[in-house]
């Protein structure tokens, strides 16, 4: 009984935990302007680089995310996978299955680079921008929400055709 | 590059980085965007029965994630005007552009198994080569679209 009591105690922490992590990540997107699409275009559009209107910052927006998240895996869940330890709200840690490149990979990653290229969202700002109501927006989370579900039935009844790596 | 700016990606970066690590820490979960939306909307049996807690059920975490993106989303549109903060655009692309690009994102990052935090953030973040190789390839091809679009 006891124990059953523990898991479900921890079973709603990581529901907040969830929610806290998604008003965190919500947070630093639009601090870090990456929740603006112009300023993606920005970036990303490195013609812009020539005449000096280029906009670095989300390689520092990176940079930055990237530097809290590798040195605290490698400093603290690394040692605890190692030592068999599970995670504070779940009993196992959950990584992808998969660990070679495929073919669906670079595939999808060009075609997620393609429609970033085009219009400046992706799926993290998109959720968050929500709340403004714009039609344009509304309507880019459509398509979206279609494609991934297009993706998860590809997926289901293609599997990978080559092992590129 | 102004120093305000730059402040501003580097603090609003560290956020982002420090909210994916606490899922992991707190929960072993990735903070890939796509893949919380896509379990959320369309998550299968196998997904859902996966891990012990997940049966004991209720809504899944993601939806509470994805209740926290929201949650500041709103916010943001609340006090937006009073802080004196910019309101985002988001007709730089004709409808039926922002509708394939809609398409192509959602159907990109579902085969490619992560977007921009999955594979940049967290992939790279432990070293995955399928996230260097994929973030790679979104980042060359976004921007040879964005140069040749805008």
């Amino acid at each position: 009984m006891k124990t059953s009591s523990i898991k479900k105690t921890s079973f709603i922490k990581s529901k907040v935990v969830a929610l806290l992590c998604g008003v965190l990540f919500g947070t630093g997107l639009l601090v870090s302007g990456l929740a603006d699409p112009a300023k993606v275009i920005g970036f990303l559009d490195v013609s812009r680089i020539s005449n000096g209107t280029w906009d670095p910052s989300l390689m520092v927006v990176m940079t930055g995310a990237l530097a809290v998240y590798m040195s605290l895996f490698y400093l603290v869940v690394k040692p605890n996978i190692r030592a068999g330890r599970a995670p504070v709200c779940d009993t196992q840690y959950h990584f992808p299955e998969k660990k070679t490149l495929d073919t669906h990979l670079i595939l999808g990653a060009g075609l997620f680079g393609l429609g970033w290229g085009i219009v400046g969202i992706c799926p993290g700002p998109a959720i968050v921008n929500i709340a403004t109501l714009d039609m344009s927006l509304g309507l880019f989370v459509v398509a979206m929400l279609f494609g991934l579900y297009l993706g998860k039935l590809i997926k289901s009844t293609q599997p990978d055709m080559v092992k590129a790596g | 590059m102004e120093f305000s700016s730059f402040a501003a990606a580097l603090g609003g970066g560290v956020l982002i980085g420090l909210s994916a690590i606490l899922l992991m820490i707190f929960n072993g979960r990735i903070a890939g965007i796509s893949g919380i939306v896509s379990s959320a909307f369309f998550a299968d049996k196998k997904l859902t029965d996966k891990g012990s807690s997940e049966k004991a059920s209720g809504l899944a975490w993601q939806w509470f994630f994805i209740a926290g993106l929201v949650l500041t989303g709103v916010i943001y549109a609340l006090v937006y005007e009073q802080l004196g903060l910019p309101a985002y655009e988001f007709d730089m692309v004709s409808e039926p552009m922002l509708l394939i690009g809609g398409l192509l994102v959602g159907l990109g990052c579902s085969l490619g198994r992560g977007c921009t935090s999955g594979h940049g953030i967290c992939g790279i973040g432990r070293l995955s080569l399928r996230s260097i190789v994929a973030t790679c390839v979104f980042i060359a091809v976004a921007a040879c679209t964005a140069v040749f679009i805008h």
